[in-house]
């Protein structure tokens, strides 16, 4: 019996690591990319304010070509993304972001889902405890030897 | 019981929002300039031989910025509007030529007619990104501290011309310069 | 003259709905057999009707009637004429026209497949379609008739926009739309539960197939949508949480909830009224992604163009029907009643976690979706929401979802223990870490987030491994026999779980490992990417039927051996006189190399190029398929399809909820007072395989 209950025993943890290190490295990579990586990503966070469903990057059009060589300036000029962003946010405003920040305008909307969660499970806990509360009541072995009386039945010709 | 209402008044709520978005345009953008100094620039005229314009020379009155060019062809459901609305003289009407052909922009001016006090030449455009402009025609109202107070995108019409710019024309000039 | 058949027959089908709309239902309230029987024939009437107008809409198109102006506004007569029929459904009032015909065609289904329900059931589920199909009929005849003439007519048409004269047109939007349209199946069976005031376990097992099969063709539809976007926007980007993506994927999120929550109410008799809630809030999302496209209100590469008119009428259409619907299910809902108890771990507590989950994660991307709306109409400014946001909410959600996929399907009902459910998957939970851990490795390298989907979709193949292990070890007797005796049900269902660790090992890895260059290329110039050489030899110019392009000839090879050759082109449509361009690819099981054309550079031949390698991107698709199957074997269980034989066999039904007469509330307050009498009607009119999923 010993090794099964070990494996179950790892198996948990090992897969909580490999789920934590997936949240916490969640969204863009962090590591240091080349700049050519860091200005494809870039153009492809801004909106195409002409076409508007496309991004920066996709877009034929005149102004987006404009725009991509001004970000690809910038970033030879050693801004950081932050200042990319901010340079672009303070012509266009913050329509041009396809990440919309996080501010008071939008807190509803970056914790919406979270809290639809908590009433989710808020929810699912008063179903489940409410349910539970239906389940038959145990009967005490006194009781169940007088039912199976009644029934006219043995309890070894019932299940569990 | 009251918890069974609750799918509909949330339905409730989101058909009031979707209601009053109809008469919302989702393309239409709101300039990030509003409230902003009008961002700066420093560029030759388009009428040759003339002088080098900025926007300090123009400080201390009120005055309209419309962006325009010889290959847009919105620009010419405008013109007129323009041009009468220069004739009447409530305020100084620049232009600034967006991404054109100084030849082909003169040419256009001269034959539908120049509402312009003068036009500054913005030929790589970067004028018109610092002003935040996405299309063409856009109009743009500076007050006398140098500040954007309006920007109308696409051409102008007589009731936006009449209902809002011409108005807050009027009041930003009866403010003291500080 | 044909024109003027197709506008007579679509007020001739809007007659006849509202016809089938009032008798059928005043029929089953009052118990009027005459009135009801109505529902049947004219039911199949309208299918006919609105077929005959769409054969007219189609017939104008491919006679090239340019004197009607829908036709003058999406055809042309260079354009090919199996594009003729599609552009029939390429703008909003044929696609509307396409609409009507699907609801007609589900409706005509029912008619015919639905002998060994009750009667009144189906007179009211067929009186509720007429209503919503009376609504599309006015729609298009107050606002958008397709019909409407040109007059004098157009010498020729603007031609059907580039981007959709392609083979996905055939096969997209009649897909999606079945799917769509097909959820009106199980709203309509829950309107009908709601009037009548029966709602047990008998109607859930009648809804399921229904519900099931538009949930099939709401996954294929999504399916190819995404893959046509794939290959013919160029971008190599296969899906965008654009707002009409959107909004064809929260109906599929509350529809996979619905199947779920049938299920229960199917087996246990509990969640009743939430099953309800869900089939009403499945098809009103619908038809709130209709009006997101149709009325202008947000932007969209898919909108058509906007009409505030027409926005009015879909937002008002759409605000009886649903509004209607949940005030109806706010009346009635109380007296339904609970189900079955069960505790706080069982089968049915994982699958009420699972619909959380779900609806959440629906209701988040309709947050994401709305909220520019929202802040706009406040007049609080204008933002952009995106991919970034969407990903950054639907991984977290959906993550748990996935995990808790693998121990539904194994636990029991009622009741089942923790410690030994993670007993029982001991093997797939260790199976899912080492391939978590070495499977990124493999293919390109260990990344935390690629990881994080491997251990998800190894855990869902694994875990649907052990149930399959499971239910053939219980069982007596030789393999293959084993195998034939498992209800087609169990199959589908571990079928679709598995598609969807196929889908996320397609996500994981082409989002972890995909690679991308824009380059300019001059003729017999090479570029190396990811052990692929793609050397560019030049371009030819050709002729299409009503294009023309540029033909550009890219050898691949890896390792000295030519792997294939590719012809991406760049086409100028004569008439609309837009660019586009058509990407090659060469598709493989493991990877795809994606080629296409940008601008042409300079005087001589030099073009920029956009070279893609995508990694496993096929599995996201072939993931959707075996959803899409598991789905079909689930709805052709023999137990659907049994019922009247037995029925027959079987004493006078016991079961009273077909009695047509009353309509009396049946469904008795106490919790657990309904489960028997359902009980006793699956006993009976079921199959042999119900004993076999007592276990299940």
């Amino acid at each position: 019996m010993k090794p099964r209950l070990h494996l179950t025993r790892w198996t948990v943890p090992a897969a909580l690591c490999v789920v934590l290190c997936g949240a916490l490295h969640g969204g863009p990579s962090r590591a240091a990319e080349s700049d050519a990586a860091r200005i494809r990503e870039l153009e492809q966070s801004f909106r195409c304010l002409v076409c508007q469903n496309e991004t920066l990057a996709d877009s034929s059009a005149d102004l987006a070509a404009d725009l991509r060589g001004k970000i690809a300036e910038q970033v030879a000029n050693g801004a950081t993304d932050a200042q990319v962003r901010d340079y672009m946010v303070r012509r266009y405003g913050d329509f041009v972001l396809y990440n919309p920040p996080f501010k008071p305008l939008t807190w509803l909307l970056w914790l919406g889902p979270f809290l639809l969660l908590c009433a989710g499970a808020l929810v699912l806990a008063r179903v489940v405890a409410r349910r539970r509360a239906m389940r038959p009541p145990q009967l005490s072995a006194d009781e169940r030897r007088r039912a199976d009386a009644l029934l006219n039945r043995t309890s070894e010709d019932c299940g569990p | 019981m009251k918890r069974f209402l609750l799918p509909l008044a949330v339905f409730a709520v989101l058909s009031a929002f979707l209601a009053a978005a109809l008469s919302h345009d989702p393309r239409r953008l709101p300039s990030a300039l509003i409230g902003q100094p009008a961002p700066a620039f420093d560029l030759p005229q388009l009428q040759p031989d003339g002088p080098r314009l900025s926007n300090a020379d123009l400080k201390g009155q009120v005055w309209l910025l419309n962006v325009w060019a010889s290959w847009c062809v919105s620009c010419r459901d405008e013109h007129a509007l323009l041009v009468e609305f220069a004739r009447r003289g409530v305020a100084p009407l620049y232009g600034l030529n967006y991404k054109d052909e100084p030849d082909a922009a003169r040419e256009w001016i001269s034959r539908s007619g120049n509402p312009y006090v003068a036009s500054i030449v913005d030929g790589n455009g970067q004028v018109g990104i610092d002003y935040g402009v996405y299309g063409v025609p856009e109009t743009f109202v500076i007050d006398k501290h140098g500040v954007v107070r309006y920007r109308h995108a696409g051409p102008l019409t007589a009731a936006a011309l009449d209902t809002r710019i011409v108005p807050l024309v009027r009041r930003l000039q009866s403010e003291q310069v500080r | 003259m044909i024109p003027e058949i197709g506008h007579f027959a679509l007020i001739v089908a809007l007659a006849l709905a509202l016809v089938n709309g009032v008798l059928p239902i005043v029929g089953a309230a009052r118990g009027w057999t005459h009135w009801m029987r109505v529902a049947w024939p004219v039911a199949r009437a309208q299918f006919v009707v609105v077929a005959i107008a769409f054969g007219c809409l189609a017939a104008s198109f491919l006679g090239n009637d340019f004197s009607v102006l829908y036709v003058a506004s999406h055809s042309n007569s260079m354009l090919p004429p199996v594009y003729r029929v599609t552009a029939v459904w390429g703008g909003h009032e044929g696609s509307l026209l396409l609409w009507t015909l699907l609801l007609t065609l589900w409706m005509a289904a029912v008619s015919v497949l639905s002998r060994q329900l009750p009667r009144a059931m189906v007179a009211r589920v067929l009186g509720v379609m007429s209503w919503i199909a009376a609504g599309f009929l006015l729609f298009m005849l107050f606002t958008s008739n397709p019909f409407a003439r040109l007059l004098p007519p157009a010498v020729d048409g603007r031609d059907l926009n580039p981007l959709l004269q392609d083979p996905g047109m055939v096969s997209h939007p009649p897909i999606l739309y079945m799917g769509y349209v097909g959820f009106a199946v199980a709203f309509a069976f829950a309107i009908a539960a709601l009037l009548s005031g029966e709602l047990n376990a008998a109607w859930a097992r009648w809804s399921r197939p229904w519900t099931t099969a538009a949930w099939i063709f709401l996954t294929l539809g999504i399916m190819l949508g995404s893959g046509w976007a794939y290959y013919e926007l160029g971008w190599g980007g296969w899906w965008f949480w654009d707002p009409v993506e959107n909004a064809s994927f929260m109906p599929w999120l509350a529809g996979t909830a619905l199947i779920h929550s049938l299920a229960v109410t199917e087996k246990r008799g509990a969640f009743r009224s939430w099953t309800v809630l869900l089939a009403i809030c499945t098809f009103s999302l619908s038809l709130l992604g209709t009006f997101l496209v149709r009325s202008g209100v947000i932007t969209s590469v898919h909108s058509f163009a906007a009409d505030p008119a027409r926005g009015i009428f879909i937002l008002a259409f759409l605000s009886i029907v649903a509004g209607g619907a949940l005030l109806l299910f706010a009346w009635r809902a109380p007296k339904i009643g609970l189900g079955g108890g069960f505790d706080p771990v069982s089968r049915e507590s994982l699958l009420l976690s699972n619909n959380v989950l779900l609806m959440v994660a629906a209701a988040s991307v309709l947050l994401g979706t709305l909220y520019p709306l929202f802040l706009d109409v406040l007049g609080l400014g204008k933002i952009s929401i995106g991919p970034p946001y969407f990903d950054s909410i639907f991984v977290p959600l959906m993550t748990p979802a996935v995990f808790l996929m693998g121990i539904g399907p194994i636990a029991r009902w009622k009741s089942a223990r923790l410690p030994e459910l993670a007993v029982r998957l001991r093997w797939a939970g260790a199976a899912s870490v080492v391939a978590a851990l070495a499977l990124p490795w493999v293919v390109g390298g260990w990344k935390p987030l690629v990881g994080l989907g491997i251990l998800l979709a190894a855990w869902c193949v694994s875990a649907s491994a052990v149930a399959l292990w499971e239910r053939i070890a219980q069982q007596q007797g030789p393999l293959a026999a084993r195998f034939s005796r498992l209800p087609s049900a169990f199959c589908g269902m571990l079928l679709a779980h598995v598609g969807i660790g196929v889908f996320i090992v397609g996500v994981t890895f082409v989002k972890g490992y995909e690679t991308e260059r824009d380059v300019r290329l001059e003729p017999g110039e090479s570029l190396t990417e990811g052990g692929y050489a793609f050397r560019f030899t030049g371009t030819r110019e050709i002729d299409g039927p009503n294009y023309r392009a540029a033909r550009a000839t890219v050898e691949v090879s890896r390792d000295g051996r030519t792997v294939a050759v590719l012809h991406p082109e760049k086409r100028l449509f004569i008439v609309q006189q837009t660019p586009m361009t058509e990407a090659a690819i060469d598709r493989g099981v493991f990877r795809d190399l994606y080629v296409a054309m940008g601008e042409q550079v300079g005087a001589g031949n030099a073009w920029t190029m956009r070279v893609h390698i995508k990694p496993f991107v096929n599995w996201i698709w072939a993931g959707c398929l075996l959803m899409a199957l598991g789905g079909a074997l689930a709805a052709c269980d023999r137990r659907y399809r049994l019922v009247p034989r037995k029925r027959r066999a079987a004493v006078p039904a016991p079961v009273s909820v077909s009695a047509p007469a009353s309509v009396s509330l049946t469904v008795p307050r106490s919790p657990r007072g309904a489960a028997p009498a359902p009980g006793t009607a699956t006993r009976e009119a079921g199959t042999g395989s119900e004993a076999g999923e007592a276990g299940r």
